[in-house]
Formats: C-alpha cells, sequence, structure tokens
C-alpha cells in the first residue's frame, strides 16, 4: 500500500513537471509530427529524374529520338550535353551528372544491326552510359535502362520470355512510405523513450533533488517504476500520431489489429525505458545521457532494418542487431501495420522484448544506489 | 532506551588520496542542537551525509537513534529529516506539491497528510505563496519550504547542512525561533554552519578544520577551556602594531577590528594587560574582553577564521 501510494507520488510530479516543461512537451507532438512529415515524403528509394548529360556523336534524328525515349523514362534527366567524353567523365567527377550517355557516331548502323539481330546475339549496343557507381542505388537505377526498347515497333522483337512472375503483396505499387512509416515510429520512440527517462533521472541528481529525495524511505524500484509510468503514455501518444498521420498523408493502412499493435508498442516502449533507466545509472550529467542515447540510436536507425534490409547485413552485424530492441520492434509494427499480424504470430520477438525489459530494469534497479559514493 | 542520539567512533572518509574526514569521534545527545563549525571543505557536509547513511565510511563505528550505519540506513530513514545545502525540492512544481509530494514518498496519505501540510503551511508563514511555484521564492522562503518538508513526517533527528547560506539576518533569526521550537519539542538538530553567531546559539558544538575535530562541548565550555587571555588595544598606526605583535611568541593571534586591535595572549603569561602595556608604551590603551566564540575557532585551529576564506 504504501509503496503504491510512492509510486503514484513519483508519476504525479513527473507528469506535473512534464505538462509544464513547455519544450519538452511540445517536443513530445513535434518530433513525430515533423520527423513523419520529413522522412515520409523526403525518403524514397525509387531513384528518379538522376542528372545526367549525353555526348551525341552521331548527331542524327534517330539519336535526338532516342534520347527523348530515355527521358521519357523519367529515370535520368538530362541536363546537359558534352563534345567529348573527357569533358564529361570529368563532369562526373566534379559531381556535376551521376551518369553520361554516349552515342557513338555510327549509330544508326548499330540500331539496324540490332534491329535485324534482335533475335540473334552479338549485336554491338547502340551506345553505353558512364555512371558514377559510388551509390549503388543509383548505378543499379541506370543498370535498369540497359534492356529498354529502342524502338516502339522492338517491343514486340525483343520481349523475351519470363522465367518467373513477381506478385507484390502488401504493398503493391511499392510506395517506401508504406514501409517507412511503421519503422519511424521505432526510431522516434527510441529517441525519446530513452532520453527522457535518462534525463529525467540524471536531472534529479544534476538539480540536487536526488540527495533528499534518496534520505527518504523510498525504494529504488519504486523509483524507477515511477519514472517509467508516465513515458509509457507518451509513447502511445506518439505512436497514435505516428500512425494516424502516416494513414492521412501517406496512406499507410492502420493497424486492423489494435490490441496487437498496442501490446507489441508497450514491450517496445517499456525496453527501451528500462534501458534508458540503465544509462541514467551511468550518466552523470545529462550532456552523458545525450551522449549514450545516440550511442544507441544510430545503430536502431541504421541496422534495425529500419532503413536496409536486414537479411542483406553480414551474420554478425545481425546478432549484434538482435540486441537492439528497435531490431525487434520493426520487425513486429511493420509484421501488424502491413501484414495483419496478430501478436501472437511474433513470438520471438515480443519474447526479446520482454527479456531485454527485464534484465534492464532488474540491472539499473541493482545499479541504483541510495547512496552517494 | 539511550540518552544519545548519534555516536561515532574513528568515522573517517577518503576520497581516493585526500581524507575528507579524520578519525571523528562525536557523542550528540538527545534532543539538543549540535552544531558542526567549520570553514569549507572542513567536512561538515560529508560527516552530515555519514550520518544519514549517504555516504559509506571509508572506517570507524555509525550508531545513529540506535541503528548502525551503513547497514541499518533503510530503518533509519523513516525517523530523519535531512535538508540538503542546495535547494533540493522541484522547482517548477508549487509549493503545495511539493509538500504533497513528500508527503506521499513518506506514505503518509489522505487527511492526516493534509492536515500536518495545512499545520506546516501556518507555522512557516507560507499559506498565501501555496500555488507559487518554489523557483520563484526568496531564498527565505524557500528555506523554510525545505525545512517544512524536511520536518513533514516529524523525524525525531533532523540533519540541517549549511541552512541559512542563502537567507538575511532577519530571516535567519525567524529560522533559529523555528529550530529551537523544534528543540523544545523533543527533535534532535544537527546543524552545520560556518556562521559565529550561529555556532553559539547552539547547545553544544564540534569545531571541525581539514576533517579533524578541534574542540567540542557547549559554547561557554569552549570559551572557559581556551588557553588564552583575550584583550583589545587602541591606539595609532595599529597595521604596524599588528605586524609587531604577531611576532611576539607568546601572542597566538592578532586581529583588526575597525580602530581597536584583538590579541589572543597565552596563558603563560599571567599578567598580559601589564606585560603589553610594557611593550607598547603609554599612548596605548589595553582592556582585557569577554572571549567570543571567533577567539575559541581561533585558538583551536591557530588560524584566523576570516583567513580561511
Amino acid at each position: 500500500m504504501q509503496s503504491i501510494i510512492r509510486i503514484s507520488a513519483i508519476i504525479f510530479k513527473e507528469l506535473k513537471q512534464l505538462s509544464r516543461d513547455r519544450i519538452t512537451f511540445a517536443m513530445v507532438v513535434m518530433i513525430p509530427l515533423v520527423q513523419l512529415l520529413l522522412f515520409g515524403y523526403a525518403i524514397n528509394t525509387d531513384v528518379r529524374y538522376l542528372p545526367a548529360a549525353y555526348v551525341d556523336l552521331s548527331q542524327t534524328a534517330s539519336s535526338r529520338q532516342l534520347l527523348d525515349r530515355i527521358r521519357a523514362t523519367q529515370v535520368v534527366n538530362f541536363v546537359t550535353h558534352y563534345d567529348s567524353m573527357t569533358v564529361a567523365e570529368q563532369a562526373i567527377t566534379e559531381g556535376k551528372v551521376s551518369a553520361v550517355l554516349y552515342l557513338p557516331a555510327d549509330l544508326e548502323l548499330r540500331l539496324l544491326q540490332l534491329h535485324q539481330a534482335a533475335a540473334k546475339t552479338q549485336a554491338r549496343p547502340a551506345g553505353h552510359w558512364v555512371v558514377d557507381g559510388s551509390d549503388p542505388m543509383i548505378s543499379s537505377a541506370v543498370r535498369g535502362l540497359r534492356l529498354m526498347p529502342l524502338q516502339e515497333e522492338s517491343k514486340t522483337i525483343t520481349k523475351t520470355a519470363v522465367s518467373f512472375e513477381v506478385v507484390s503483396y502488401f504493398n503493391p505499387e511499392q510506395r517506401t512510405a508504406v514501409n517507412i512509416v511503421p519503422g519511424l515510429i521505432a526510431v522516434i520512440l527510441t529517441m525519446t523513450m530513452i532520453l527522457f527517462t535518462s534525463a529525467a533521472i540524471v536531472r534529479e541528481r544534476e538539480q540536487g533533488n536526488m540527495e533528499f529525495l534518496i534520505t527518504t524511505p523510498i525504494k529504488p524500484l519504486e523509483l524507477m517504476l515511477g519514472k517509467i509510468v508516465p513515458y509509457i503514455l507518451v509513447g502511445f501518444i506518439q505512436m497514435l500520431i505516428i500512425l494516424a498521420l502516416g494513414h492521412l498523408l501517406f496512406d499507410v493502412p492502420f493497424a486492423a489489429d489494435l490490441l496487437s499493435l498496442f501490446i507489441i508498442t508497450f514491450l517496445f516502449i517499456c525496453a527501451s525505458l528500462a534501458l534508458g533507466l540503465l544509462i541514467s545509472t551511468k550518466a552523470q550529467t545529462q550532456l552523458q545521457a545525450m551522449q549514450m542515447t545516440v550511442f544507441v540510436l544510430l545503430p536502431s536507425i541504421l541496422l534495425s532494418g529500419f532503413m536496409f534490409p536486414f537479411a542483406a547485413m553480414p551474420e554478425p552485424a545481425q546478432w549484434l542487431a538482435e540486441l537492439l530492441p528497435a531490431t525487434h520492434y520493426v520487425r513486429m509494427i511493420r509484421a501488424v501495420v502491413l501484414r495483419e499480424a496478430h501478436w501472437f504470430d511474433l513470438g520471438f520477438d515480443s519474447l526479446c522484448l520482454l527479456l531485454f525489459s527485464l534484465i534492464a530494469l532488474s540491472i539499473a534497479t541493482a545499479r541504483f544506489k541510495k547512496r552517494l559514493d | 532506551m539511550t540518552e544519545i542520539a548519534i555516536q561515532t567512533r574513528g568515522m573517517t572518509k577518503a576520497f581516493g588520496q585526500s581524507i575528507a574526514v579524520n578519525q571523528l569521534d562525536l557523542t550528540v545527545p538527545k534532543g539538543c542542537i549540535y552544531g558542526f563549525l567549520g570553514p569549507n571543505g572542513c567536512g561538515k557536509s560529508t560527516s552530515i551525509r555519514m550520518l544519514t547513511g549517504l555516504l559509506t565510511p571509508s572506517s570507524g563505528r555509525i550508531e545513529v537513534l540506535g541503528y548502525q550505519l551503513p547497514q541499518q540506513a533503510e530503518q533509519l530513514r523513516q525517523r530523519i529529516g535531512y535538508m540538503t545545502q542546495k535547494f533540493s525540492l522541484y522547482d517548477n512544481l508549487t509549493l503545495l506539491e511539493n509538500l504533497q509530494f513528500v508527503s506521499k514518498i513518506y506514505g503518509l496519505g489522505g487527511l492526516a497528510a493534509s492536515e500536518r501540510i495545512k499545520q506546516l503551511l501556518g507555522l512557516y508563514q507560507l499559506e498565501q505563496r501555496k500555488h507559487q511555484m518554489a523557483g520563484s521564492l526568496s531564498g527565505g522562503q524557500k528555506q523554510r519550504l525545505a525545512l517544512a518538508a524536511a520536518t513533514l513526517h516529524q523525524p525525531d533527528l533532523l540533519f540541517l547542512d549549511e541552512p541559512t547560506s542563502a537567507v538575511d539576518p532577519e530571516n535567519r533569526r525567524e529560522f533559529w525561533e523555528r529550530l529551537f521550537d523544534l528543540s523544545e519539542a523533543g527533535t534532535t538538530i544537527l546543524v552545520s554552519t560556518h556562521y559565529m553567531d550561529e555556532a553559539e546559539r547552539c547547545h553544544r558544538l564540534a569545531i571541525l578544520e581539514l576533517g579533524e575535530k578541534r574542540a567540542d562541548g557547549t559554547p561557554a565550555e569552549l570559551m572557559a577551556a581556551m588557553p588564552v587571555q583575550v584583550l583589545e588595544v587602541s591606539g595609532p598606526g595599529l597595521r604596524e602594531i599588528k605586524q609587531q605583535m604577531l611576532r611576539q611568541p607568546l601572542i597566538v593571534s592578532a586581529a583588526q577590528l575597525g580602530s581597536r586591535l584583538r590579541l589572543l595572549v597565552s596563558d603563560q603569561q599571567r599578567q598580559p594587560e601589564l606585560w603589553l602595556s610594557g611593550l607598547l608604551g603609554p599612548a596605548y590603551q589595553i582592556e582585557q574582553v569577554r572571549p567570543s566564540l571567533e577567539d575559541v575557532f581561533v585558538t583551536s585551529t591557530g588560524v584566523g577564521y576570516a583567513e580561511h576564506h
């Protein structure tokens, strides 16, 4: 009973302080709002309108026709043209263009050969692309132009049989936002949850409140729980903001199974908060707490599968990523929101988060001494 | 039931190489106001933190209200109040919210808590400000609020770490009145200070320097036990005379107070007045005066109090 009174005292106090700290309160809402708009619109893996140039040595009607056809694919945008490859290569080095199309003087002859030889092999290509290959995503976009049909009628000729047909479930239009928005919840919650809790305890230490608090009969676990609960609420608010706006602005489906959504998010929030508490037992100042948060945040963005496919990482990196709560949550939230999975289907990830929370909370409670030395 | 609130034997705290508190033996009787007098960095706060269980002593035995520290610190917490040197309540909560928070932390709920808070608000004249943010209070108000919070659960033993350092003299007097009220009601109070006038109000006090106890007892005992006589000299050229006097081995200290020079002369000189007038000549008036606590401090530490600052 006394325990409950004490925990509720901490929760109440924390909520009051949060509601009076206008900047923090604003950040609770603004972080998900702004980041969602920013990332939702900005992050796009569908490469379009690469700045490109051409070197046209044939200067014929066919070459101009060909250039128009390439423009129409929207993959590249010809911003300029050069007279020789030497100048064009220099332009790539300087970063003025990402790709250069070289059309040789005998283009018409080559096109003719291609046309005739289409069914056969050994024909010389019509021209070639020089690409700034430092970004694999850009070079593969240009590579996609390799098999572009050269003439309207040639479609019928060059059409090759498809080995496999691909049916795209869950995101048939292949829009990036559909994948990004649920993942964004993981990133934003990682950031705010860890930072809020770690700062909440370290701040008391910095401002001298802790010295008073630890001479009172409050127990470490009571203090920890009292600090966690208010931020669970904050986490849910942020999740709802992101999902609701994601639905309105980017047509991301809203989770059909709300119970599952709340269960997995609750698990993830607990894990992040427990991690924040763990940091707070180590950090002496709010700045240190912030640095440690960033230390966790960066891998949570880059390794969790939020930005790059998890399966593409080498195995040791995958093991490392499994240690991050964000990895499990990214996997689960995408399953629940996009694939209508039930939380029960996600036993492994749920269990991982639960274990992580319990371990982190126990270590934090054990490490939190009601002492100054 | 023992009549001793705090007893330590050989209490020592070292932070790495530096020793903050060295072999401190203290005996604080119940119901008294006990003062720690000493310059900054003499180990006052460290001692208080060990006595409240916040710091683990490097060696020595500590018994507070019958509990062995640091082992039984948790049981002790419900029975002590601690007012930290720095204001330790929440600036962005109102006065009332702060007190409500503290009352819940001590497990006080419902009617009992609100009665007690009302009583404290009245006692410390904070009733009109109860909806004001604690951060916007004046130094004196903050200090009264902190005292109210520290005594909310009616502790048997109250620790005050330099409670009046940010308070004007008027408020300081008022504050001490409240401490005497608490003492009257049976609370044992341990207060650290670097103000002489405050130390003089204590029932008993210990003079600390560099982590060691130089003297302890009641202010009167301490003054009587001093091995020096206190004399004041007035006349021309006191700055010059001061230097001259300090060269005399029998003169423990010389300090100028306005137009007078206060000298502490060793008891080895049986007739200090005669001896001094012989030294100085007829141009100077010499008068034996009542010793003060500052003199006690100077003789027990060997350094002028002001020179510490």
